[in-house]
């Protein structure tokens, strides 16, 4: 099964829609809910990144008897130090984001915690693309 | 102890949710910052000064049903909306974040950590 979803800067009304989406259709797939938590919290982080810190993106969720695949892809200013926006508590979030009680740093070592692969690449000035991968059982 | 009684005790106001007030909260966690709250292994009755939609997001994503917002924040129709679409209690309370703990900590409600 293929989703996509597009993530529009800035849109944080809408901020979460994919991931509420995705944890519908892993519902009535049966998926376990603890594994159904750990796949919607990473994918919600990595979806408020895209709105928060990028000029938008996509959302593209593969899922297979075994597991599901997540990449969000954006379109922005790229990390120029992936090893230290990995570390807990560092952030370059705007006001606004904290103004909507992110931005505190923990959102890309929240993903690593919640799956079972992660992969970050980025390139400065063009995008940032976040691979994720959580298996069922 | 039911959130009917927590209710009460916070001279609170049920925004939506009135069908569960009968349901019992035992654990709480009180945070303005939604990605701590995604970090919960449990499902603690969250007490925040946070309001706006990701309030009602990360509970949707945490599994969490039960929200109280301090100082008299009122939550918007969508947030409302949402909320009610995932079986959410949400509580207002003109009370501070620190009474409002203080209050159930009293009453026997415990801290998750």
């Amino acid at each position: 099964m293929h989703l996509e979803y597009t993530v529009v800067e800035g849109d944080f009304v809408n901020a979460g829609t994919a991931s509420s989406s995705v944890k519908k259709t892993l519902k009535q797939l049966n998926v376990a809910p603890p594994v159904i938590k750990r796949v919607v919290v990473a994918l919600y982080e990595a979806e408020v990144n895209a709105i928060a810190h990028a000029y938008g993106g996509t959302v593209s969720v593969d899922i297979d008897a075994q597991k599901i695949r997540m990449v969000v892809a954006d379109r922005g200013p790229g990390i120029p130090n992936i090893a230290l926006a990995m570390q807990e508590g560092y952030s370059t979030a705007r006001p606004e984001v904290r103004d909507m009680g992110f931005g505190a740093g923990m959102g890309l070592p929240n993903m690593q915690k919640n799956v079972d692969k992660l992969n970050v690449s980025s390139e400065v000035g063009v995008g940032t693309t976040v691979e994720m991968e959580v298996n069922f059982c | 102890m039911t959130l009917r009684e927590i209710t009460t005790l916070l001279h609170g106001h049920v925004c939506t949710g009135e069908a569960y007030l009968d349901e019992e909260v035992s654990t709480a966690f009180a945070s303005d910052l939604m990605s701590d709250v995604l970090t919960l292994n449990d499902t603690p009755l969250l007490i925040t000064g946070l309001c706006n939609m990701q309030t009602i997001r990360t509970c949707d994503m945490a599994c969490l049903s039960h929200v109280v917002i301090v100082r008299n924040k009122t939550p918007n129709e969508e947030m409302l909306e949402l909320a009610a679409d995932n079986d959410m209690v949400v509580i207002t309370t003109e009370f501070s974040m620190f009474r409002t703990c203080g209050l159930l900590f009293q009453s026997g409600i415990k801290p998750l950590y």
